[in-house]
């Protein structure tokens, strides 16, 4: 009976919707009756893609199941995490190590899924940190940060960390132009265009452990850069990167990077400049970044300083790099499945330049050149141009491609995605977002094959569409369905921190791939207990080394005495449990720092320096068993020079003779 | 299907705390009509002497195979002496003493590496789960961690 009702009215909504035109005026006439069932996922079953969402000013990464929006996994990245122990456990703290030292915190814009020839392959996913800049590398297998590496002569990474199409190189450029790292940054600001200088970085991924490598930097003049995206099948070889403020402004940018009617798409020949580095042309140049990698065996991360970075100077060494003079302070740069067509779009354009890769080299190859800007020549607007989209919408931002021949653009401030045919740059469709969209996302919509079932749209404003939270709402996406003609939207989910660039992927290229637990006996971390027999307590001087094991549902040992106030005290906790979905958690009262999250198979280890005597309970924290409430111990620390032996036990009880007497 | 399922954990754990050769003896056949009303649940062919799993009627020679169940005591230290004594003491499941003598060597080698299943199903675990009530962990024994742990075993049931 309610079904009857409800689908009644839904039928009527649709018609009304119908009758009243094609212009929404607030969400209830915008959704059709068949959304709901569009993205229900019944209980228990699995979504059809995962969703890898950067939690932008959150700094982490977060997993979504689409078409349901259910959040899966939040993977900490470049900040701390206490809920996981990401930065406060012993193994993880060098995870966050940088030039600046231990950094706690970034803003994660980008996220970009590992390809082989051109297809997302499920094996690594990629952010970038865009404050302190540097590129991580999360395993698809743990959904975990494996790798960080920090970029020199940067500031702001924005234009990160898009790939190749094998995932030969991963970019990052630099949002802030600077001076380099080895001469004196104390330096009047006003003298911008004299000093600061704009570098990309192409950090090469090894094939079959996908460790990354700063292969060379390009050093090239002071703008900012943008956005990027590599060429891919005839265009493999090359990359595109947008940039503004070709004004070279150092304040007050709002106005005065936006005097100018073009700025610059950059053309990267990187073969080109791997020929350059093969004779020899890099310049070693003395700085400090930091590269991070966490180790599967020994549970553990380590975090190297490198001193010298390989320089290419793009005014010097010719034919590496052109600009494509592109309307109005290009943001989104987006190259078509067949690498013919890069869409740049002017955030204060109304209309969508769409540059041809054919054109581009013939240009290149008759020098139709307008000149140069700062020594890299700039190709003439025309000769590069396949043609304009007219009127698509105000502000475009990012383009994704559906691989049947359309794109589909977001537009900031007209707020709705737009889908236009890429050959006779004609609009197709239209529709509302709620609101002020961003980023958009179309399962391997920047890859050589798009699956076209559903566009993502990262809106930056909320307003009205969730329950008020106060000040700050939450944040949105937006699910469309695109398999038929027209986008029709099917679902609000709300995310972490400020979406902005996001990929899927369908669910069967990942799932399989999915660790259940370590090894045990793999483990190779220095303290780990592998057993309950070789669990104990080992004082170094005033270190307090506590090998402990835990099983549902106990630790091993769980009374400890003979800590004493100026000790430091490493619980390195082993999981013995070889299960899927059994973690424990281990936490000890007052300690200044998180809890550990501990996996089947592994160790992990918390520093605690207990500044007053007294007696300290440790519990675990992650439910896991009926008797998990049974799961707990103390710690009795004495006062500093206090002669308590060290003495530790599981199961031990009261000896008769010092029982107090009934 | 619930009612049946307590009588016939009941029974079950009238049969786990029976002492002696004789009491054995008697429970098994109290424990019968337990085990038929399982059948009738859709298990017709559940054999509860050998629970379920890989292992079928598994030869076991009269002897001890010492290099085995020296492979089996380190197996034991990693992954089971958190939980199980070697005495007939409980710690978090049963103490090992004459376990061997308890069920068969294809039932615990079922147990050891189908664990989640049989506590599902087999009427023997579930009353142990009863009494524990932390159900045993599966701890990813492969075929031959399993064998060798039956192994050690029979060594600490004194099997020479």
């Amino acid at each position: 009976m309610k079904k009857l009702h409800l689908a009644g009215l839904g039928l009527l909504s649709a018609a009304f919707f119908m009758q009243t035109g094609c212009k929404p005026k607030n969400a209830n006439n915008a959704v059709t009756a068949d959304a709901a069932a569009k993205a229900y996922v019944a209980p228990g079953k699995y979504d059809e893609f995962y969703n890898f969402v950067s939690g932008g000013f959150s700094g982490q990464m977060s997993v979504y199941g689409l078409p349901s929006g259910r959040l899966l996994r939040v993977i900490p990245v470049f900040s701390v995490d206490p809920e996981k122990g990401w930065g406060y456990s012993e193994e993880t703290k060098p995870m966050l190590n940088t030039s600046h030292g231990f950094v706690p915190w970034d803003d994660l814009h980008h996220t970009e899924l590992s390809q082989t020839n051109g297809e997302i392959d499920g094996r690594w996913v990629f952010g970038n940190a865009n404050n302190t800049p540097r590129v991580a590398r999360i395993d698809l297998g743990t959904f975990r940060t494996n790798e960080i590496i920090e970029l020199p002569n940067s500031a702001g990474n924005h234009s990160s960390p898009f790939i190749t199409e094998n995932t030969e190189y991963v970019v990052a450029g630099t949002r802030f132009s600077v001076p380099p790292d080895n001469v004196n940054g104390d330096i009047p600001i006003s003298s911008y265009k004299q000093n600061f200088k704009g570098y990309i970085s192409f950090i090469s991924v090894g094939k079959e452990d996908g460790k990354m490598d700063i292969a060379f930097q390009l050093q090239l003049p002071g703008v900012n850069f943008d956005l990027s995206h590599a060429g891919k099948g005839k265009s493999h070889g090359w990359f595109f990167f947008s940039c503004y403020n070709t004004e070279q402004a150092n304040t007050l940018l709002e106005v005065n990077a936006s005097q100018r009617d073009k700025d610059f798409i950059l053309a990267v020949n990187w073969k080109k400049a791997e020929e350059y580095l093969k004779a020899g042309k890099g310049k070693k140049v003395a700085t400090k970044y930091a590269h991070n990698v966490y180790d599967e065996k020994t549970h553990t991360a380590k975090s190297e300083i490198k001193t010298e970075v390989l320089v290419l100077d793009a005014k010097e060494l010719k034919d590496i790099c052109y600009f494509i003079p592109c309307p109005k302070s290009p943001h989104g740069c987006d190259v078509d499945p067949t690498g013919e067509y890069i869409v740049g779009s002017g955030k204060l354009a109304a209309l969508i330049p769409v540059f041809s890769f054919d054109k581009l080299q013939k240009a290149i190859a008759n020098k139709q050149f307008e000149g140069d800007y700062e020594g890299i020549p700039v190709v003439k607007y025309d000769a590069a141009l396949h043609g304009e989209v007219q009127k698509p919408g105000l502000g475009p931002l990012h383009t994704e491609f559906d691989g049947k021949g359309n794109a589909y653009t977001t537009f900031f401030v007209s707020s709705e995605v737009v889908k236009w045919n890429i050959k006779d740059l004609k609009v197709v469709d239209r529709a509302p977002t709620f609101y002020s969209v961003g980023h958009l996302c179309i399962p391997g919509g920047d890859s050589k094959k798009p699956n076209a079932k559903y566009v993502i749209a990262y809106n930056k404003i909320t307003k009205d569409r969730y329950l008020p939270t106060g000040p700050e709402l939450a944040q949105s996406a937006q699910l469309y369905d695109i398999s038929g003609d027209k986008m029709q939207l099917i679902l609000d989910f709300p995310t972490i921190g400020e979406p902005h660039y996001a990929q899927a992927v369908a669910a069967d290229v990942i799932k399989n791939r999915s660790v259940k637990f370590f090894k045990i006996e793999e483990n190779a971390h220095p303290y780990v207990a592998k057993g309950e027999a070789n669990s104990k307590v080992v004082r170094e001087g005033n270190k307090v080394h506590v090998y402990m094991t835990s099983v549902r549902s106990h630790f091993s040992p769980d009374n400890i005495e003979g800590v004493r106030v100026g000790d430091e005290v490493y619980f390195h906790v082993t999981n013995l449990e070889q299960d899927w979905d059994v973690p424990h958690g281990f936490a000890v009262k007052g300690a200044s720092n998180a809890e550990l999250l501990i996996m089947p198979g592994e160790t992990q280890t918390l520093k605690w320096v207990p500044e007053k005597s007294g007696m300290y309970p440790i519990y675990c924290t992650d439910f896991c068993s009926a008797l998990h409430q049974e799961m707990q111990g103390y710690v009795r620390v004495s006062p500093a020079g206090s002669n308590v032996p060290l003495t530790f036990s599981t199961g031990k009880t009261q000896p008769k003779e010092s029982a107090p007497k009934k | 299907m619930k009612k049946y399922l307590i009588t016939a954990s009941i029974i079950g754990l009238l049969a786990a705390c029976g002492g002696g050769n004789q009491q054995t003896k008697d429970n098994s056949a109290v424990a019968a009509p337990a085990v038929t009303e399982a059948s009738a649940n859709g298990n017709p062919s559940y054999d509860p002497n050998r629970g379920e799993g890989k292992f079928k009627n598994v030869e076991i020679p009269a002897t001890l195979d010492g290099a085995m169940a020296a492979k089996g005591e380190k197996v034991y230290g990693v992954k089971c002496s958190s939980c199980h004594k070697l005495t007939d003491e409980r710690l978090v499941g049963p103490g090992w003493k004459e376990v061997t003598k308890r069920n068969t060597a294809d039932w615990i080698m079922n147990f050891m590496t189908n664990t989640d299943e049989m506590l599902n199903k087999d009427p023997k675990a579930q009353a142990q789960l009863e009494i524990c009530l932390v159900r045993m962990p599966n701890q990813n024994l492969s075929d031959e961690d399993a064998r060798s742990l039956y192994e050690f075993m029979r060594k600490n049931d004194g099997v020479k």
